[in-house]
């Protein structure tokens, strides 16, 4: 498969990708890692014009310690991310989920920011970052912006990101040695999830934060379950919420009857783990 | 455009479209095909190679985002008198193949994750894993995990 002609620029730095994409404007498309955007475009699912290539910007990749929180480059590989010994101290449930990312191959390539801004709902990363209450540093012509995680994703493979912006950092409060749990149903090792979800606690309050991974068309905080271990409930009482509100829909892998039971088993695992 | 790669060592220069993919810049401009292209979707990992030394599926980078970069196939990783690569080496003496078609992927894959591994000592359940990546549908895998755990013994490959 051979995806449709385009042209391809590469950005030298954050600045000229900028000007890049305000030059060929709707047409353009950036490129990271392109393990998200490179199959879509053998499947001729997309078919940008201009691929302004920003992988070599070594700038936007790093891993800094940023007092109360973790600030990454949004081209720090998943292999990076897994790897670095800040994520591990710091928030191990990260290293952990961009570990299990695809495949080795796939996290050689493939990039934090790449996937978060592709905004796949079947992606982990952005249900952690949700989970985690993160946030996300996004670069215009005039300036950055910082937006909240929950209102990132506003539809499939959709995000608030500009035509003219770039994900540039991804803010992570550290969670140190807190509780965590991260739970996938695959059916082969390297699929995507078939239903995920994630939990994290957050500080020292005994709160918890609840993310869900393909149970919509945007990655999904699961409210009601947070809600209930505020209240006191237990793991098998706050996971009986975790579908509460959803529009599930079934798909050749999985009905919505099976969808909405693994997000009870799944958040019910993933919260074990978590208060364990 | 011209897409210039140090591939298995020699530097090539190719004028390819922008959309042309790595693996067909190996196979087809540079005519070097050991390899393979499986599934063509990012799965089966028959198409990996090292990009400047790490491995990836070549059937999803493009030939531009590897300009300027060093790239080893399974031609480029024995000695130029023959020697194989201990990988290699390893895969004969446990017979890690039965039709072939994903052994090349296999082995780069393997190189990668040996070269990675720096003080830890690779398990079964390491090397498993490692090759999630990595599909062999003769379901050979036994005689593959037996060889990497053979290479990563190979006293050449400690660092």
């Amino acid at each position: 498969m051979i995806p449709a002609a385009f042209d391809y620029v590469r950005a030298e730095s954050v600045a000229g990708a900028l000007e890049l994409l305000a030059e060929h404007g709707d047409d353009a498309k950036l490129l990271a890692g392109g393990h998200s955007l490179l199959p879509l475009m053998k499947l001729r699912l997309a078919t940008p014009s201009v691929l302004v290539d920003i992988g070599r910007l070594s700038d936007l990749s790093y891993v800094r310690d940023g007092g109360d929180h973790l600030a990454i480059g949004a081209l720090t590989t998943h292999h990076a991310v897994a790897n670095d010994p800040l994520v591990l101290a710091e928030l191990p449930v990260l290293a952990h989920v961009a570990g299990q990312i695809g495949d080795p191959q796939v996290r050689h390539r493939g990039t934090i920011g790449g996937s978060i801004a592709h905004g796949d709902p079947a992606s982990d990363l952005p249900a952690l970052v949700l989970a985690l209450g993160g946030s996300f540093v996004v670069t215009g012509a005039s300036g950055t912006r910082e937006v909240d995680a929950s209102e990132f994703h506003v539809g499939f493979l959709e995000t608030v990101l500009g035509g003219d912006e770039i994900l540039s950092e991804i803010r992570l409060p550290k969670m140190g040695d807190l509780g965590w749990g991260f739970e996938k149903l695959t059916k082969r090792a390297q699929d995507w999830a078939i239903v995920g979800a994630v939990a994290v606690r957050l500080g020292g309050n005994g709160s918890v934060g609840v993310g869900l991974i393909n149970v919509g068309s945007v990655p999904v905080r699961a409210a009601a379950v947070e809600a209930s271990v505020a209240g006191g409930g237990s793991a098998a009482e706050a996971s009986m919420h975790a579908d509460d509100g959803l529009a599930i829909t079934g798909d050749v892998n999985a009905s919505e009857e099976f969808r909405r039971h693994l997000c009870h088993v799944l958040v019910h695992r993933a919260l074990d783990r978590t208060l364990a | 455009m011209d897409v210039t790669i140090t591939l298995n060592g020699s530097d090539v220069t190719h004028d390819v479209e922008p959309r042309t993919l790595l693996v067909h810049y190996i196979r087809e401009a540079a005519g070097l095909t050991g390899t393979n292209i499986g599934c063509d979707t990012t799965s089966c990992g028959a198409c990996t190679v090292l990009l400047d030394g790490t491995s990836v599926k070549s059937c999803t980078v493009l030939a531009a985002q590897a300009d300027g970069s060093r790239v080893t196939t399974i031609e480029g990783l024995a000695e130029t008198d023959g020697t194989l690569h201990p990988v290699q080496r390893a895969f004969h003496e446990h017979h890690g193949l039965q039709c072939g078609y994903c052994t090349p992927g296999m082995v780069m894959a393997i190189v990668s994750l040996i070269a990675e591994r720096g003080e830890h000592e690779l398990t079964e359940a390491d090397i498993r894993l490692g090759l999630e990546g990595n599909l062999c549908r003769c379901t050979g895998y036994h005689n593959i995990v037996e060889a990497a755990m053979a290479a990563a013994r190979a006293p050449e490959l400690r660092s």
